[in-house]
């Protein structure tokens, strides 16, 4: 039988917001695509570059950091370091050819249950049509 | 020149002000001019500052632990902007240190001579944008803008801002634009970005010289000599390393990159590193406003700070 490979997505996910968030839109019994695969951190601004690349050469297709709206950290100001990091990481990997869907940074707090589904949803979209990701793929890991 | 420089050096090694001067000295072949360190007056005999001296001497400055002794160091102006940064960062002590600027027109590269067919060179005057090179095989004379390291060509300034005594004159800042090479790939397709990214990078053999001789990259511990961050090696499997290697290079540097331009020009296979390091200079002064590492000590490092309304990370997909 053909397994059929999913894409499959990393989400990192802050534990006071997008965490909290992906909480309720479960006790709420929304759906979101099984192929998304949350990994929990501190804040958003926890996410080292490095994470994002080692998701990829460990097979992820896309990657999503979510974390709380600006102005609404935890821990004050996490976010807005975050947001910094994060751009120039993006644009990095676009300047050097990597499809600029394949990332995405998104603000979920822990009230948005049904923006965490929708987010998820339509990136999982994305990602499905993109399909595999070759331009970061370590062959080592797919073995 | 060379000379007022050396008297000066000598004259603080044998008063005692220092114990160590960090210059650069000639090695096998006339172009071959590396840096070095002299600690009496008479091994100043083969200190050399001349067209060659291309090298960067402020990463030599950074700590030891233990040592504390006062050391002098030659910089030219592109140079003093990577102490001052070092100096930010608590790197370097500057108590320890005395900075002699010494002027610079733009060093030559002798990798652009040799392509050009110029080989054996034994000698070599610069006369305004005109070189005379003597070499095994006879006289020649090029155009200087030719034969310009790569990262002198596009110097973004002649102004010493760090220094406790200068042999001749500083110089400005200069308004040629660095980014044009940036902005050639911003405005290819993705699809070409990508071609020429994995031509160029993958020719690095992983020496690590670019983050060797970097005066920005001065961790004790670096990620790739951790033989667990899955990228201390190369992989000769794909391309995945070539990727993260230089891009988490460049992210380490970002916001502290000076554009010196010595990670270019060591580097053994010509991958034009700079390209990577201007995109962050690049994105760092049109998300968050104009910034030039090393220019000044106070300044806010960009990465470590942010306004509440910074662009948003899908500033990128909406391209640029
Ligand atoms: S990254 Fe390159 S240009 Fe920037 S400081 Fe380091 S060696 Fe100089
Ligand atoms: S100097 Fe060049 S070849 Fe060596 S690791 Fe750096 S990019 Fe690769």
């Amino acid at each position: 039988m053909q397994i059929e490979k999913k894409p499959l997505i990393v989400a990192f996910c802050c534990n006071w917001c997008s965490y909290a968030g992906a909480d309720l839109a479960g006790t709420n019994r929304l759906n979101y695509p099984a192929n998304v695969k949350i990994i929990r951190v501190p804040c958003s601004c926890r996410v080292n570059p490095l994470f994002i690349l080692k998701a990829f050469q460990r097979g992820a297709d896309g990657v999503i950091i979510c974390g709380c709206h600006p102005g609404d950290c935890h821990y004050t100001t996490g976010n807005y370091y975050a947001r910094r990091r994060i751009t120039l990481l993006f644009s990095m990997l676009s300047y050097l050819g990597i499809e600029k869907n394949r990332v995405r940074l998104e603000w979920v707090s822990a009230a948005e249950g049904a923006k965490f589904a929708a987010t998820m949803q339509s990136f999982a979209e994305e990602i499905a049509e993109l399909g595999e990701c070759k331009r970061l793929e370590d062959l080592r890991c797919k073995k | 020149m060379q000379e007022m420089i050396k008297s000066k050096l000598a004259e603080l090694l044998s008063t005692g002000a220092v114990t160590k001067v960090i210059g650069w000295k000639r090695g096998e072949n006339f172009y071959d001019v590396s840096p070095a360190a002299f600690e009496s007056v008479e091994s100043l005999a083969d200190f050399v500052y001349d067209d060659f001296c291309g090298a960067n001497l402020s990463k030599f400055l950074v700590k030891e632990p233990g040592k504390e002794s006062k050391v002098a160091v030659v910089l030219k102006p592109c140079d003093t902007f990577s102490l001052n940064q070092l100096i930010k960062e608590n790197r370097v002590n500057r108590e320890n240190i005395f900075v002699l600027g010494v002027p610079c027109e733009g060093k030559l590269s002798e990798e652009k001579m040799r392509v050009m067919g110029i080989v054996g060179l034994t000698g070599c005057k610069v006369e305004g944008d005109k070189v005379t090179v003597e070499t095994l095989y006879g006289t020649e004379t090029l155009d200087k803008n030719d034969v310009l390291l790569t990262k002198c060509a596009t110097c973004h300034s002649k102004k010493h801002v760090i220094f406790d005594e200068l042999i001749g004159e500083t110089g400005e800042d200069s308004d040629v634009d660095r980014f044009v090479g940036v902005a050639e790939l911003e405005a290819m397709s993705e699809d070409e970005r990508y071609e020429f990214w994995r031509n160029e990078l993958s020719r690095c053999i992983r020496c690590n010289a670019c983050r060797n001789a970097c005066p920005a990259c001065t961790c004790e511990k670096c990620v790739f000599d951790n033989d667990a961050s899955g990228v201390a090696a190369k992989s000769n499997a794909n391309s995945f390393e070539e990727n993260m290697f230089h891009i988490i290079r460049a992210y380490h540097v970002a916001g502290r990159c000076t554009d010196c331009g010595e990670c270019s020009r060591v580097c053994p296979q010509h991958i034009p590193l700079h390209l990577l390091n201007r995109k962050f200079i690049k994105d760092i002064n049109t998300f968050y406003g104009d910034f030039q590492a090393g220019a000044d000590a106070e300044s806010e490092h960009p990465l470590v700070h942010f306004t509440e309304n910074d662009p948003e990370p899908s500033i990128v997909k909406e391209g640029k």
